[in-house]
This record gives C-alpha cells, structure tokens and sequence, in this order.
C-alpha cells in the first residue's frame, strides 16, 4: 500500500484533551515531509484550534463555509505551510457564521479537498453530537486517539461504537499520553488492557513528553523540526505506519530507563 | 504510588489501581454497549430466573446472569445451577 491517495482519515476521541488536534497537526506535517500532499480540516468551527497549533493562525482568511457559498475558491481558502508546502490547512467555519454546516457540506468540501491531496486529515471536534457526526460522514477511515485513563478509554469505546454502525473503516489506534513509570508500577492502566477492550490494532503509542508542550507555544509541531524527542519519533512512526510500512512498536517497559538510553538522548539533543 | 499503597500492595491488601481500573471500564462498557442500564438488568435477572424456576428449582444463592463482553462482543451470561426439575411445571398453557 503505497501512496494509494485520497485517504480521508478521522481523528477523533469523544473526550476533549487527549491530543486529537496536536496528533492532526504533528502528524500532518509527518506526512508532508514524507511527500504526500497532504490537507488537514479543523472540523471543529465552534472552538477551533488547529490552526494555532500549526502557527497558521494569522493567515486564515476564508473557511470551507465562503467555498461552498461559492464566495472564493478552494485554493484561496487552503492556508499552506510555508516551511512545509505538502501541508495545507482548511478551517471548516468560524464561530461567528450565520449557518451551521450539514453533513452534505463536510462531504462536498472533503470531497473537493480529496480530489488533489493524498491525504485528507479531518480533525473532529470532542463529544459525539453535531459537529462530530458532520465530521464523520465526511471521512472514509478513523484514527481514535486515546490515554490510558478510564474516562477517556470510555468514551473512545463510544465513538468506536458510533464509527462502526456507520460503516467508518479501518478504524486505528493512537494510545496517547502514555507515563512507562507509572505502566511499570501497574498504576496506569497497560497497552494491552486498551487494545484489548477497545479491540482495535495499535498505529501508535505516544509517551508523555513534556517537548509536546513547548511546541504547541511556538506554533511549530513536533514533527516539523525536532525529530529526536519521544512524542516526535511517535508521531513520525505514525505516518509512516499510516501509509504502509512496517515500524516496529516502542515498547513502554524499555523507555526512559538505563544511562544508554538517557544519554544516546542527551546526544541527539539540540542545544542551539 | 506512595508508600503505604507500596506496602499494602506487597501485603496483598489492595491491588494494583491499573487492576481497578480495568475491571470498572469492563463493567461500565458492557452496560454501555449494551444500553442497558443496572436497573433495567436486575429487573431482567429477576423475570429471567422466575421463568426458569417455573421449570426447574434453581439455587437462587450461586446463580448469576451478568453481561460480558470480549472482541467489543456483549454477552448475556446466566449460570443458573439446578437443584432439580419440577415435577409439575408450573406452566400456563
């Protein structure tokens, strides 16, 4: 499965503050910089925060909302990267706009993304109501994102639900978030116990790191310049696994212990 | 994890909350999926062993009909032990 094209993919989560948006981001500039031309669609117009993830957030002038009135074209809405021009942002709507999408719309505006880009990256806002169910119809394939908290378990197994009754597939695993330590001391719930009771396969697995945060600040995802970070390679894994190549899982118990591991990482380190 | 969940761990006292955990979210999904709520599953357990014991005798004590769920399959699983068969059933025909 090479670039087979016109992948439109979901990423969702139901509960809020897993890492959809910061895994849309990270991993659409993975994709970029791998040669796909790729999209990503905030879906979320009501709170929309791609676009400050991706440093984009002073350029947006028009939404999917003035293409499909038909009041600009798709090429003047699509914000491009400008270190990363494989990646083009579309903001689905702004808050302020009179009528709310329909699930015809997202289909139209995906559609006509889809038409010139290999990937389309749908970022789906949290909850399972509206927005969300807009953002659905629009996507052929999911990436459910979640940590290994019970809350957050339970409500991908909700969307999960709702995914497969409206026939979304394949659908994929991204286990967020994930503390070795506290996995180690059987105080977070495992790998294993997730795929398990969500019974999907596993595209990633994304330790906590705290250069996630620092990067969100700047507006420059992971991916696009630090490549040496544990959430950087996990993002970049995900892409690659993503279009069909075969990268081998971390393994959580084998993270952040030993001096090998801690220096091999000091040396990797940018200082300047 | 503090000290003292370290020692009563290691007594066999509590355990792990990573355990815990996993054993709510199996609970809580099965009766999410299956949208039924307690209520409504007790009130099925009841009518369903007073079907059965129109039949058989059924040892109310070690009998249990519960929801279990594999591969995002839910089950409803009763483990009714039998005393013995009515000689009358108590059928309505």
């Amino acid at each position: 499965m090479s670039a087979a094209a016109n992948r439109t993919i979901l990423i969702c989560s139901g509960k809020g503050g897993v890492g959809k948006t910061t895994l849309t981001a990270n991993l659409g500039i993975a994709l970029a910089k791998q040669g796909m031309r790729t999209a990503v669609i905030d879906a979320d117009f009501g709170l929309r925060n791609l676009d400050l993830l991706l440093g984009l957030e002073n350029r947006i002038v028009y939404t999917a909302q003035e293409v499909l009135a038909g009041s600009c074209r798709l090429e003047q809405a699509l914000v491009k990267h400008k270190q990363e021009p494989n990646l083009a942002l579309l903001p689905a709507g702004n808050p302020r706009m009179l009528a709310w999408l329909t699930p015809e719309d997202m289909q139209k505006i995906v559609a006509m993304v889809a038409a010139s880009y290999d990937y389309v990256l749908i970022d789906a806002p949290a909850g399972i109501e509206g927005g969300f169910r807009n953002a659905m119809a629009a996507a052929r394939e999911a990436i459910v994102v979640t940590t290994p908290e019970v809350s957050a378990v339970r409500d991908a197994d909700r969307v999960i639900g709702l995914l497969n009754s409206n026939g979304v597939q394949p659908i994929q695993l991204v286990l967020n978030r994930v503390r070795p330590k506290m996995m180690a001391n059987q105080e977070m719930l495992a790998v294993s116990d997730v795929t398990d009771i969500l019974a999907l396969p596993l595209l990633g697995l994304v330790l906590e790191d705290e250069q996630v945060i620092v990067s969100t600040n700047r507006g420059e995802p992971l991916t696009l310049n630090d490549t040496s970070s544990p959430a950087a390679r996990a993002y970049t894994n995900v892409a690659r696994r993503l279009r069909g190549e075969d990268v081998p899982l971390i393994d959580p118990a084998r993270e952040g212990r030993g001096l090998r591991a801690k220096l091999g990482r000091l040396m990797t380190k940018k200082l300047f | 994890m503090t000290l003292r969940d370290l020692i009563n761990r290691l007594l066999g006292r509590q355990q792990a909350s990573a355990e815990t955990a996993k054993e709510r979210l199996q609970l809580v999904l099965a009766h999410d999926r299956s949208d039924l709520n307690p209520e409504l599953l007790q009130q099925m357990r009841r009518e369903i062993l007073e079907v059965v014991s129109r039949y058989v005798e059924v040892d109310m004590d070690e009998g249990d009909v519960s929801l279990e769920t594999e591969d995002r399959v839910t089950a409803l699983v009763a483990n009714l032990p039998i005393k013995r068969a009515r000689a009358t059933p108590e059928v309505s025909t």
